[in-house]
């Protein structure tokens, strides 16, 4: 176990490290000469030249490599183009917006999913699967802003029943921090919803044909604890798998949804900065979210011999 | 007389047969067939464009925000563009993203995955590669790729692509790892044929139907994404009509002109489920092993 440990932790430095390299290059191809911007319109090409000294810009590829990375791990991601504030910083202060609907997206969809999946399953064959499957075929069809922009239409314009856009600290008080999140959580988690509930209704039925489950059902253990206590705890490492994998699809919908809905998180932060070319921006916004993504997808790995005592490394 | 000319009573037994054949392929697989129908009825129509439908982006002031009638079935937008035109045009470039991506990046991550199976020293460095570009959520990659340059077709699809071919190339390698351990590739080396006929020959063949189903998957998320780059800003330029770029510019209006936004959302979601759809399909016939698992 302590081996397998460690293999997997190395692999991820590995994986973190090559995605470093993969954005400082990204980075430095980027056209446009840094100390030029910083300079400013009417620098002269002598103080350009001293700016690019100071900034080691002519030093060679891999002494900037390694003077950026050693930055980064220490968690200095640069300072941006435009506003002159740390990268670091104004992620500090987009996080909030962008955890609080990571966070309500994942609870929701999660729920939801396993809940029609493992239905689906005990009713394999009837209308409720059919329409499971239908469903989550579908909504893996539809993009995040048109669902975005459908349920905005129906219940923030018609309806008036919920806020069109915006966010509410949770610190204004529990119910407009969660008003302000419902619409963009299920747009956001139904595609997540698809594909969570697709696998949890393949690994039930898996799981449903065992002996184990006809032992369970004849000395009389009820539906309910059967289904979710003994077959869903079996069913889970392809079902916690998926919900991993499933992380960067969240990620990449995050960007979206908080544009659609106008969420002041972190993926505006990098709309925006696409927008006026602001790269550290969106290089210090790609490391974080890659990281995350590595770092959820470790946990996972790790989880698997909680979740099935059979899994030994 | 010609005897050509004279039907025998087999080949009209052989006719009816072949269409309770088609029927029954029809019957045995509904997605795979519906969603061909879709994606035949929208190609057509992308196709034959200029005669359906007037100009994408020619605009009458005049003429702004009108809601579905006779001579606009679709509506026009905030400049008095018609919407149906620009959602027909709109297919054009989705269909193009979609076919061109999975293509290419079918024909490259083969290319490499071929190569990493069947050579260690390639292997070890090209899967750590891959491992690496795979953690970056393919619509970030995507835009930091577009960011570096103009945007334009060409760029959105190269920065949509990039981030699929890892995908390809896990799968083409997965296939190897488990084919040239069969007794057939063995007796193949034994006898001395070399690599380049064994991969063709041998290799080959295995990977093509799991890599067929991963192609279609791959042009649905290679639509979406497009749309999705369009949408935010950093995809194909403003004035090309595409779906994402018709919504990004009408969103203002969703209040007061909902068919701006509801009619290319509603052609996009129907392209990539008719891909969906087929892509089903697809896997249910060509790799059965697959179609248990999902």
């Amino acid at each position: 176990m302590l081996a397998f440990i460690i293999r997997r932790l190395a692999s991820t430095v590995l994986v973190m490290a090559l995605v470093g390299v993969f954005i400082f290059l990204l980075l430095h191809l980027s056209p446009g000469d840094a100390a030029a911007i910083i300079a400013g319109d009417n620098a002269t090409g002598e103080q350009i030249a001293s700016i690019r000294k100071s900034l080691g810009l002519d030093d060679p590829l891999h002494v900037q490599f390694w003077r950026w990375a050693a930055r980064v791990l220490v968690g200095d991601l640069g300072i941006s183009i435009f506003s002159n504030v740390p990268v670091a910083t104004l992620i500090g202060q987009r996080i909030w917006p962008t955890l609080s609907l990571s966070f309500t997206t994942i609870v929701l969809a999660v729920t939801l999913a396993v809940g029609a999946g493992v239905l689906a399953a005990w009713k394999a064959g009837s209308w409720i699967d059919r329409v499971v499957m239908i469903l989550s075929v579908v909504s893996f069809s539809v993009p995040v802003f048109v669902v975005g922009y459908v349920l905005i239409y129906v219940f923030a314009i018609t309806l008036r029943w919920l806020p069109v856009q915006g966010y509410t600290p949770i610190a204004e008080g529990l119910w407009p921090w969660a008003r302000h999140l419902v619409l963009p959580s299920v747009a956001l988690g139904l595609a997540y919803v698809a594909l969570i509930a697709r696998i949890t209704r393949t690994a039930m039925l898996d799981v449903l044909a065992e002996d184990y489950m006809r032992t369970a059902r004849a000395k009389g253990v009820a539906t309910g604890p059967m289904l979710f206590k003994h077959a869903l705890k079996s069913a889970g490492v392809p079902i916690v798998t998926v919900i991993g994998i499933g992380i960067a699809l969240l990620i990449g919908g995050v960007v979206i949804t908080e544009t659609v809905f106008n969420i002041p998180g972190i993926g505006r932060l990098v709309v925006d900065a696409i927008a006026k070319r602001d790269y550290p921006i969106i290089q210090g916004v790609i490391l974080l979210f890659s990281g995350v993504y590595v770092i959820v997808n470790l946990l996972v790995d790790l989880s698997y011999s909680l979740l099935d005592p059979r899994i030994r490394y | 007389m010609s005897e050509a000319a004279v039907l025998s009573p087999t080949d009209v037994d052989a006719a009816s047969a072949r269409k309770r054949g088609t029927w029954r392929f029809v019957r045995r697989n509904p997605t795979l067939v519906g969603g061909m129908l879709i994606l035949i009825l929208i190609a057509t129509i992308a196709l034959i464009a200029p005669l359906i439908a007037g100009d994408p982006v020619a605009m009458k002031p005049a003429n702004r925000l009108k809601a579905p009638s006779e001579m606009h079935w679709f509506g026009t937008d905030h400049l008095g563009r018609d919407v149906w035109a620009r959602t027909v045009y709109g297919a054009r470039i989705s269909l193009v993203v979609g076919l061109t991506v999975a293509a290419i990046s079918m024909a490259i991550g083969l290319f490499i995955g071929l190569l990493a199976g069947f050579i260690k020293v390639v292997e070890s460095v090209v899967m750590r590669l891959m491992d690496g570009l795979m953690a970056i959520p393919a619509i970030l990659l995507a835009i930091a790729l577009v960011s570096l340059t103009k945007a334009s077709v060409i760029v959105v699809i190269a920065a949509i692509l990039i981030p699929e071919i890892p995908r390809v190339v896990r799968l083409v390698r997965s296939v190897v790892l488990t084919v040239r351990e069969q007794p057939y590739v063995e007796a193949a080396v034994a006898s001395g044929t070399r690599l380049p006929k064994i991969l063709r020959r041998h290799i080959l063949p295995a990977t093509l139907p799991p890599l067929i189903v991963q192609a279609t998957y791959i042009a649905a998320s290679a639509i979406l994404i497009e749309a999705a780059l369009s949408f935010l800003g950093a995809g194909t330029p403003p004035e090309i009509p595409t779906w994402g770029n018709m919504i990004a510019s009408s969103r203002i209006y969703l209040g007061l002109a909902p068919w701006t936004i509801f009619c290319p959302g509603l052609a996009l979601a129907l392209v990539v489920l008719a891909v969906n759809l087929v892509g089903d399909g697809l896997r249910d016939r060509l790799d059965p092993r697959l179609a248990r698992r999902m």
